[in-house]
Formats: structure tokens, C-alpha cells, sequence
């Protein structure tokens, strides 16, 4: 009898298909994945440790630096969750600049992961359409806060100015080229039959396995959950808007792509309703200039592009807090890497990656 | 009128360029191909990397001047930018990645956290400059640096690698 072993592949740190600065130990036997552990670290910044010697207010930057394709929810997810402690009222006005630039910052986030999906699959043109359409959005951020990746736009008790009188116009604009975009895409992308292929049945992970590992966003929506912070918890306005919430069946790899490709036209639609719905008014509540919750301890999450981001943040009553956790969802969803790996080829590993969408900054923290 | 030296020898040059031939040194001609086509290494720690990425992509497009081609190799690139924070556990991996770098290589720093450290400065997990474990060509400001300004950088380089008098000191 022959005997064969099993041998080891490191992939990354340094590696394109990695998204960033992860490590994935791949055990493998000939092609086959039989273990695939991803060991991180190598971006871990200590930003839960930086927090407790930063103010409240001083510490909104660093959120941007999180998950920082998204950087607007994670403002959203921080500053809501003092605004709780706190006991802050939001402006109508605000709330609902919260809601467009948030749901933008969806689009171009899932923009970036067709981009990167395409890219890792050899398909570097995806890329390019993914990154072009990003840039308009980037455009209005631009426009509001002067920034095109960490904005810090969204600050405690609403947001840091209203926006200017070229914004609408360009939003509108935008909007209305966006179905188009995504047709395009959906012709270049959904209806190739190589990406299908490599998809298609990949990475199957099943509903039961998805809410026992804890993931959530699309990576659990994909499975068949239906569980979107959004609809099950509205926080801010999100009840006032009429949006569905797309399921897939299986979920594998395509799953995965094509509900992401769906939120997308959803969050357009969010945003076309929020801007027909937006009242004029001002965007900034009376806020105390030094920040000072009351002590105790609160938890409060939002629904970020790659599922549920949380904020548990301890208050002594001091100006700092004393104590700040992340519930990252990049870092949960992460975990399921192994279990989808195993029994398939190396190519798939690269393929799983892409479509958890896992971003590093936001892993390591 | 008095006919000097240079425009005698630029006359000169121009009939030898009438029949394709440009007699310079071969340390300027080398110099002069380096610098117009650095092959950067692939290599993205963190936020920088996605503009990074913008800046390769349509709308930026850095293959207007050359400096497209992303390498995933460090074998295949003569340039490392560090895009992005770096930490004390990358930092041994990205010093080998530079090691394995074939010479003449350049290091451009892009961003506030691979200048100093930038708001992670006193962080104990990050390396507080990445002049610290390597040698930098060029620095370039931001958190992030927008594309235009990653593209300033490497143009900056360019002119570094052309004229290497600019980059030595005074003494």
C-alpha cells in the first residue's frame, strides 16, 4: 500500500488574495484542503487599548479605521451607542443624512468585494468596473466631509455639517446611473459562466452551522437566516423605509455574491427613499462639549456591510472610557473559514476568502 | 553673432539623432528606465491599500506613467510601498519581503502610520515609523493619502532616481 502524507502551504501574510495581512495555514493533501487555519494578528493595532486613554469624542477616528471600506457605519455604530448612554436626540435631518451616507457606504463597500472577488478569481476588468463606480460615491463623501475613505462625518448627537447645495444634485445623478452600473455588472459578472462555476456549490456552509459559529451579514443571510439588524431591531429611522431583505438557499460562494449584488439595489432604493423623505432643519443637537456618560454599561449594534457590528463600551463616568469592545463581524465570520475550506482545492480557499469578505482591519482591530 | 561650445555640440546632436543614435552615459540611460517604470510589489497592510488600489484602477490610472505593474513577487519588484500600519508581528515578514528584493529597490512610506505611526503612534503593538526597520525614499503625508498624492510620491521618486544629487546631503 501506498502511503501518502499530508504537507503544509502558507499563504500570506503577504499575499494578494488575502485581503490584507492574514495568514492561512493550508494543510493539504496533494490539492485538497484539509485544514485551512487562519492565524492573525499581523494588523492588530490595540485599538481597544488606545480607547481607554482617548476621550469619547477622540476615539471616532479610530472607528474609521475598523472596517475601513465602511468607515460611515462604524461612525454610526460608535455614536449611537454614546448617544444611548447619554440620552441624545437626534435631529430629523440628521438622521436621515445618517441613513444616505451609511447606505452609500454599503454600496461602495460591496463594490469593493465584487471588485476584489473578481480580481481573485482572475478577472482583474471586475475590478476595474468596481472601482470606477466607487469613485462617484466617493465623490459625495467628499462633497460632505472632505474625505474619501475616514470621514468621522457622523459625530454624537448628529452629524458634523449639513451637506452642500451641489450634494443632492450629484446624489440624484448618481442614482439615477446605478441600475445601469448594475446591469452592466450583472452581464459582465452574474452571467459569466467561469465565475459561476467556481461558485457555484463552493464553501457550503449550512443555516444551522451559521448561527451556531455566530456569523452574521450576508455570509449568514446567504444560508437562508433571515436576520438583518435592520428589520429585527430597527435602530435610528430604518423602520420608516420600505426595503427587502434578500435570502439565499444554499449558501455557497454564489449565494453569497448574488445577495450582496442584491442589498445593493436595495440600499439605492433606501436612499432614494430617504432623500425624497428628508426634511430641512438643523443637523447638530446641543451636545455637552466634554462627553461624560453616566457610569454603567451599554451594547448597541448596527447592521455594517459585513454583518453585525456592536459597540460595548463600560462608563465609569469618567471622560474616558473604561473599558471598549468591538464586536467586529469580520473576525466572527472569519471563524467559519476551516469548516467551508475542507474537502476542496486550493483555488476554492482564495474563492471562500473573497466572499466572506473578511476585511483585516477590522479582524485584527 | 559668436557661436559657443554647447550650441556647436547641440548641432552635433542633432545630426546624430537624424540617424537614431543618442550618445549619453549608460548610468544615465539606466537611471532613466528605472525611474520610468518601477514595479511595485503588491503588498497592502491597511487603509492605505485601498487607495492604493484606487490609484491603480480606471481613474487615477497609474499606468499613465508607468508604474502599474503590481508585482505579487518580491522577486519581480523594485519597489515596496507600505501602504498602511505597520505592526511588530508584520514587521519581520515585511523586512524579509524587502531582503528578497533584487537591487536597485526603493521604499516609499505612504501614509501617517508608515511615516510615524499616526494615531496608532503610541499603540504598543505598532511600529512607530517603518523608517525604523527600513530604509525610506520617499515619505508621503495623509491618513489616507489620496491617490493624487500617492502619484505625486512616486513622481517624487522619479526625480530621485534621475537626479541622485538631490538626495544626498549637504556635507
Amino acid at each position: 500500500m501506498l502511503k501518502t502524507e499530508t504537507f503544509t502551504l502558507n499563504m500570506g501574510p503577504q499575499h494578494p488574495s488575502t485581503h490584507g495581512v492574514l495568514q492561512v495555514v493550508l494543510e493539504l493533501d496533494g490539492e485538497t484542503v484539509v485544514q485551512a487555519i487562519p492565524n492573525m494578528g499581523y494588523l492588530h493595532r490595540g485599538i481597544e487599548k488606545l480607547a481607554e486613554s482617548r476621550t469619547y469624542a477622540q476615539f471616532i477616528p479610530y472607528t474609521d479605521r475598523l472596517d475601513y471600506v465602511s468607515s460611515m457605519g462604524n461612525n454610526l455604530g460608535y455614536c449611537q451607542t454614546v448617544e444611548k448612554m447619554m440620552d441624545i436626540k437626534v435631529p430629523e435631518r440628521a438622521e436621515y443624512l445618517r441613513i444616505i451616507m451609511t447606505e452609500l457606504n454599503r454600496i461602495a463597500s460591496h463594490l469593493i468585494f465584487m471588485g476584489s472577488l473578481a480580481i481573485d478569481l482572475g478577472a482583474s476588468t471586475g475590478m476595474m468596473f468596481g472601482f470606477r463606480s466607487r469613485e462617484r460615491i466617493l465623490d459625495l463623501f467628499d462633497m460632505v466631509c472632505g474625505a474619501r475613505q475616514t470621514y468621522t462625518y457622523i459625530r454624537f448627537g448628529g452629524v458634523s455639517a449639513d451637506i452642500p447645495s451641489e450634494f443632492i444634485p450629484a446624489l440624484e445623478r448618481f442614482l439615477t446611473d446605478f441600475p445601469a452600473m448594475l446591469d452592466e455588472y450583472h452581464r459582465l459578472l452574474t452571467g459569466n459562466e467561469i465565475l459561476y462555476h467556481r461558485l457555484k456549490n463552493t464553501g457550503v456552509i449550512s443555516a444551522q452551522r451559521a448561527v451556531e459559529i455566530g456569523l452574521t451579514g450576508p455570509a449568514l443571510r446567504a444560508s437562508g437566516v433571515d436576520y438583518d439588524i435592520r428589520k429585527v431591531e430597527p435602530y435610528g429611522i430604518y423602520d420608516r423605509f420600505d426595503f427587502s431583505v434578500p435570502l439565499g438557499q444554499v449558501g455557497d460562494c454564489w449565494d453569497r455574491y448574488t445577495i450582496r449584488m442584491e442589498e445593493m439595489k436595495q440600499s439605492a432604493g433606501i436612499v432614494a427613499q430617504a432623500l425624497s423623505q428628508m426634511p430641512e432643519g438643523t443637523v447638530m443637537a446641543s451636545v455637552p462639549k466634554v462627553v461624560k456618560p453616566p457610569a454603567g454599561e451599554v451594547y448597541h449594534s448596527i447592521e455594517n456591510p459585513r454583518g453585525e457590528l456592536g459597540y460595548y463600551i463600560v462608563s465609569n463616568g469618567g471622560t474616558n472610557p473604561y473599558r471598549l469592545h468591538v464586536r467586529r463581524p469580520s473576525f466572527i465570520n472569519l471563524q467559519v473559514l476551516n469548516e467551508a475550506c475542507q474537502g476542496l482545492l486550493i483555488g476554492d480557499v482564495v474563492a471562500i476568502l473573497a466572499t466572506l469578505d473578511s476585511l483585516m482591519g477590522e479582524v485584527d482591530c | 553673432m559668436e557661436v559657443t561650445k554647447r550650441e556647436m555640440q547641440e548641432e552635433q546632436d542633432n545630426e546624430l539623432l537624424q540617424k537614431n543614435i543618442i550618445l549619453t552615459s549608460l548610468d544615465t540611460l539606466l537611471k532613466w528606465a528605472r525611474s520610468n517604470s518601477l514595479w511595485p510589489l503588491s503588498s497592502g497592510l491597511a487603509c492605505c491599500a485601498i487607495e492604493m488600489m484606487s490609484a491603480a484602477a480606471a481613474r487615477f490610472d497609474l499606468s499613465r506613467f508607468g508604474y502599474e505593474v503590481f508585482r505579487a513577487s518580491p522577486r519581480q519588484a523594485d519597489l515596496l510601498i507600505v501602504a498602511g500600519t505597520l505592526t511588530w508581528a508584520m514587521a519581520g515578514p515585511l523586512k524579509r519581503l524587502y531582503e528578497q528584493m533584487p537591487e536597485p529597490k526603493y521604499v516609499i512610506a505612504m501614509g501617517s502610520c508608515a511615516n510615524s505611526g499616526g494615531p496608532f503612534a503610541d499603540s504598543y503593538s505598532v511600529v512607530p515609523g517603518v523608517d525604523k526597520i527600513l530604509p525610506v525614499d520617499v515619505y508621503i503625508p495623509g491618513c489616507p493619502p489620496r491617490p493624487e498624492a500617492l502619484i505625486h510620491g512616486m513622481l517624487e521618486l522619479k526625480r530621485k532616481i534621475k537626479n541622485p544629487q538631490v538626495a544626498r546631503g549637504k556635507s
